[in-house]
Order: structure tokens, then sequence, then C-alpha cells
């Protein structure tokens, strides 16, 4: 039950209406059984793994914050009797307690995540290794990869981890956090959702708003038109493109590279602007995703405003750890007694940021082309940052900041960066990549890009043209998104403005949305992962 | 208080520390900053900034930050 099915919008109906129905004090109950019944619908054995995160973490967090609790309720009653000594080793022994239910915690679900999604991977691997030495390879493993295990798991680590950190409390009732790891609109494909923001919405009593029901429907039609008139039109280019390395080479990779990177963006956060719109309608607010990355300066700046949820995850539970852990401060101590004070500052960061990047890489799929993807992120990000004092020279001597030409060169030569990335995440195999795009120097045809070779791609002329529309009002919604809410602005016109910008949206949805043309246009790119 | 503010005007030498109460939400210090910072004042003070202590209330100013030191220090 994917959202562009007429099965989920049924489904979402009959949830508004009963969510506006019945108790408020059921809503929260309803909210999940309708998450489970999304769940059951898109693979009903998926449910075993989702019961299994949410049970053991559930369990895991209660007995962490017990401990937490017990521990501090025992230095308040004894605060005199005990010396500073005292306190210090039975914290410590508490904090081992701690440590153990997390670490059990964390190898069982992210050792679940590992299995399901890299097992054959590994095997691929070990075979490959294998046939250098003649030896016969091993079997691949049937396994089922459930839907959004990489988001929930994520989520629920996140929320393991805020409870060990003692940021937040444990919740003490089973359903109820459930509610919180199956929560549907953001199950399949995120975000990432930290228990101290959903918390504080989902489980409210929420009064019937008819303004936030029209908001969070209003957001859900615009995430409609990115993913069925934007995303899914270009998507039949990339796939001539891409399905044909031998014949789509040079000029063609690089309109492919663009088309992918439109494709992407109008994919993931068309979904993402349909989840938290639902969310809206519900009375429950979803953290944005994305903050117009396109209009970045920098790779560095772009992964403050991409898929937010998933850099932030990654910075505050796994970068963090390990950039301030023991042995890394241990490792900056060595480096700056026998390479110096900068470079003793540098190394243990530059590591950190190489472990996040491998993890990146390897998380958003089981293959080589995700983690060279990860470690060319890294290596642009660690180049930059090397390069920094020359920038400040350039910038000391040129006074270009401010000046407008200069800004879009820096957003043009951000966008050219991510679609070259991206070309990581089209083909299956990193030779096929490396060649595509060596091709773009090499081929010599750039007489494509004008000569109707385009049109042979699957995408007519009138296709062309909504597409330049399609990214035109993108650009024009996020320009005008700096100065606040689109939608707001959009409801403090007449009558006659509101009823033409929305119902117009709806028919351009309706005429011009692609409507699985032999291929499966109802998948988002984002639910693989 | 001197030490530390030497160690952020090192760091960022445009940026009025004394004044500036948004370091984070501002994006004056990025993640690469606060690891630097950390190792740093783990040298200087001789106390051990951990994860947990890496959430924006506690950085987003250097009065906040040599609060943490001090509520660090009183724990060691």
């Amino acid at each position: 039950m994917l959202f562009t099915s007429y099965r989920f919008l049924g489904f979402l109906a009959a949830l508004l209406l009963l969510y506006y129905i019945l108790p408020k004090r059921f809503q929260w109950i309803l909210l999940l059984a309708g998450s489970y019944v999304f769940y059951f619908a898109a693979g009903p054995s998926f449910l075993l793994y989702i019961l299994a995160a949410t049970v053991t973490t559930w369990f895991a967090a209660r007995r962490i914050g017990d401990n937490l609790t017990r521990q501090r309720a025992y230095l308040k009653e004894h605060a005199e009797q005990m010396d500073r000594g005292a306190k210090k080793a039975y914290k410590k022994g508490e904090e081992r307690i701690r440590r153990r239910w997390l670490a059990a915690c964390l190898l069982l679900n992210l050792g679940v995540l590992a299995v399901v999604k890299y097992t054959n991977f590994v095997i691929s691997n070990i075979n490959g290794v294998l046939s250098l030495f003649g030896g016969t390879g091993l079997s691949p493993v049937s396994l089922v990869l459930p839907l959004g295990i990489s988001f929930y798991t994520f989520q629920a680590v996140g929320y393991l981890i805020d409870v060990y950190r003692g940021t937040v409390p444990a919740e003490r009732n089973l359903p109820r956090f459930a509610l919180f790891i199956s929560f549907f609109p953001q199950l399949i494909q995120g975000p990432i959702s930290r228990w101290g923001d959903l918390s504080r919405t989902l489980y409210q009593e929420h009064e019937f708003d008819g303004r936030q029901v029209a908001f969070g429907l209003q957001r859900m039609l615009w995430g409609y038109f990115k993913k069925m008139v934007v995303a899914d039109r270009v998507l039949a280019a990339v796939m001539t493109i891409v399905g044909g390395p031998e014949v789509y080479r040079g000029a063609y990779i690089l309109a492919g590279m663009v088309f992918y990177t439109l494709q992407l963006y109008a994919d993931f956060t068309g979904g993402i602007d349909i989840t938290i719109g639902v969310a809206e309608a519900l009375g429950i607010q979803v953290q944005e995703n994305f903050i117009r990355p396109y209009f970045s300066k920098s790779l560095k700046e772009y992964w403050r405003r991409w898929h937010v949820s998933m850099s932030s995850w990654f910075r505050d539970y796994l970068f963090y750890p390990v950039s301030t852990s023991r042995w890394m401060q241990r490792f900056t101590r060595f480096v700056k007694a026998r390479l110096g004070e900068k470079p003793g500052r540098r190394l243990p960061v530059y590591l950190s940021t190489f472990v996040v990047w491998l993890a990146t890489g390897v998380w958003h799929g089981a293959s080589w082309n995700f983690i060279v993807w990860g470690l060319a992120n890294w290596a642009v990000l660690m180049a930059s940052e090397e390069l920094e004092p020359l920038y400040g020279k350039f910038h000391q001597r040129y006074a270009v900041r401010r000046k407008l030409w200069y800004r879009l060169f820096q957003v043009g030569r951000l966008f050219l960066l991510v679609c070259i990335l991206n070309l990581f995440d089209c083909y299956p195999s990193l030779s096929l990549t490396f060649g595509a795009f060596a091709s773009i120097f090499t081929a010599g045809n750039w007489e494509i890009l004008w000569d109707g070779s385009l049109l042979a791609l699957g995408l007519s002329a009138l296709d062309y043209g909504i597409l330049a529309c399609g990214t035109a009002l993108m650009l024009l919604v996020s320009l005008s998104q700096r100065g606040g809410s689109v939608r707001e602005k959009i409801a403090r016109r007449p009558y006659a403005v509101r009823f033409a910008v929305w119902y117009g949206l709806f028919l351009i949805v309706l005429l011009m949305g692609i409507y699985g043309v032999g291929y499966d246009a109802s998948q988002f790119i984002y639910n693989q992962f | 208080m001197e030490e530390l503010l030497n160690i952020l005007r090192e760091m960022h030498p445009d940026v009025d520390f004394e004044k500036e109460e948004h370091l984070i939400d501002s994006a004056v210090l990025d993640s690469m900053d606060i690891v630097t910072l950390i190792t740093e004042i783990g040298e200087e003070f001789d106390v051990t900034i951990t994860a947990a202590d890496i959430v924006p209330d506690n950085f987003n100013s250097a009065k906040a930050l040599y609060a943490l030191i001090q509520r660090l220090e009183d724990e060691t």
C-alpha cells in the first residue's frame, strides 16, 4: 500500500474520518492499529521484524531508564554518607549495567539489519575472492528484506541511545512505543524521527481543525505533483540511459546525471511532503527533512540541508561518539606528539568523518557503488576542508562572496558535483559507473543535446515542456519558501486565487501524472533503503 | 573563561564569542569545530566532554560551554 496507490488514499480517508469521530483518547490507538494494517499490507512477514525491534528496544530502554532513576534516587538518599570517590565508583558500576543493555540491544537490532541487508553482499564478495583461487562459490541465501527496516531500526537505535544518555525518559507503555516505531506516514522512507520531537504531538488528543487538515492535504498534493508529474515522468529517460550503457555514453550521461538528480529530488522530497502532509492532517508534527538543499554553496552545507534526519542521525549517534571516544582522544595525542599540532587537530576529525561516510554508504545499500559513493563524499568534504585557507585568501583578495553571479556559480558547482556523485546510484557496478563518467570526456557526441536525439529516450517534446515547467515551479516555490510558508501566503489570498491554485494543482496531478506506464511508478526510490 | 575564549578565537577569529549566543543555531560552529573544541578543552581543562554532552544548550555560547566545563570539573 504505497502512497501513490488508490488503496492508500482510501485507507487514509477512512482513517482520517475515524480519527476525528472517535473519542480523542483512542486516537493514538487507532493510529497504532492503522500503522500495523499499513505495514501488514506491505508484507505480512515483515511484521515479525518490526515487532522484534519494538519489543527489544522498549525492554532494553526501560531497563536503562529504570537504572538511571534508581541511581538518581540512591545518590540523593545517600548524598551525605557518600564521598566523591564512593559516588564515582557507584556511578561507574551502574553505568556498566546500562552499557550492557545498550550493547546487547544494539547488537541485536543492528545485527538483524546487517544480516537481512548485507548477507548476500558479503557472500558475493567471498565468492569473488574464492574465484581468484579457483574455488567454488557459496550460494546466495534467500532472505526477506523488510520494507523500511533501515529507517525504523535507526529510529529505534536513536531512541535507545537518547534514553541511555538521559536526554529522554524511557517510555513505559509498550503499545505507545510501538506507535513511535511504526507510525505509518514515515515508516517506509523516513524521516528518521527523534522521540523528543515526535512524541510531543504523537500522543496528544487532537481536535478537528479544518485549516490544519487542509494544510496537510495541500502539502500532500504538492508531494504528489513532485512525485507523479516530475519524478515519474523523467524516470523513463533515466531508465533508457542507464539501461543501455553500451549505447548511451558521452553527452547522454551528462543529460542522464541531470535527469536522475531531478528525479531523486522530486521523488524523495515529494515522498517526504506526502509524509509530513499526512501527519499534519492528523495534527502531528514530523520534522522537516529538506531545507532547500540545492541552494547550498558547498557539499558541507548540502549535507546539512539534504536528508537532514539521516545526516543528523549519523552526526549525533556515530560521529560524536567516535570522535570523542577515549581511543580517538589517545590517537589525537599520539598524532600531536609525532606530527605536530595541526595534523593532531585534523587527522582524528578526518578519521571520524571517514567512519561516518563509510557507514552512510553502507546504509544506502549493499553494493560497492554505495560504499565508493560515501567515500567520494568524504574525499570531497575533506579536500574542501584542506582548501579552506586558500579560499580564505581568495576571498580576502577578491570581494565576490556577496555578488549574485558568484553565488550562482557556487550553487551551479554544487549541483554539478551532486549530479556526478549521484552517478554511483545509477549503475549496478563501479566499472560501469566510471566508464560512463569517463565517456563524457571521450565520446564527443555533444550534438545529441540539440539534434533531437533526446526525444528518443522515452520522453516527447511535451514531456520535456512539462518537466521544464515542473522544475521551474519547484524552483519558484523554493525561492518563495525563503520568506516563510508558501501555503500561509496562498491562504491569505482571495478565495478565487486559492481555488485556482489548489484545484489547478489537483488537475495537473490528475491529467499530467504518470500512472504506471510500463514500469512500477508507485515505487519511491528511498523505499529500497 | 579567558582560556576558553582563546581556544574559540583561534578557531574563528572573526566571531565575537563574548556576545554570540547562537553558535550552534546559527551554524557558526559545525560538527568538525565541535570535535576540535572538545579535544582542546580536554587538554586545557582536563575534563572529558562526551557525546551525551553535545547538545545545543551546552554549545550555543561561550558562557554555556564554560558552565559545562565547570560542571564536569566538579564531577571529577
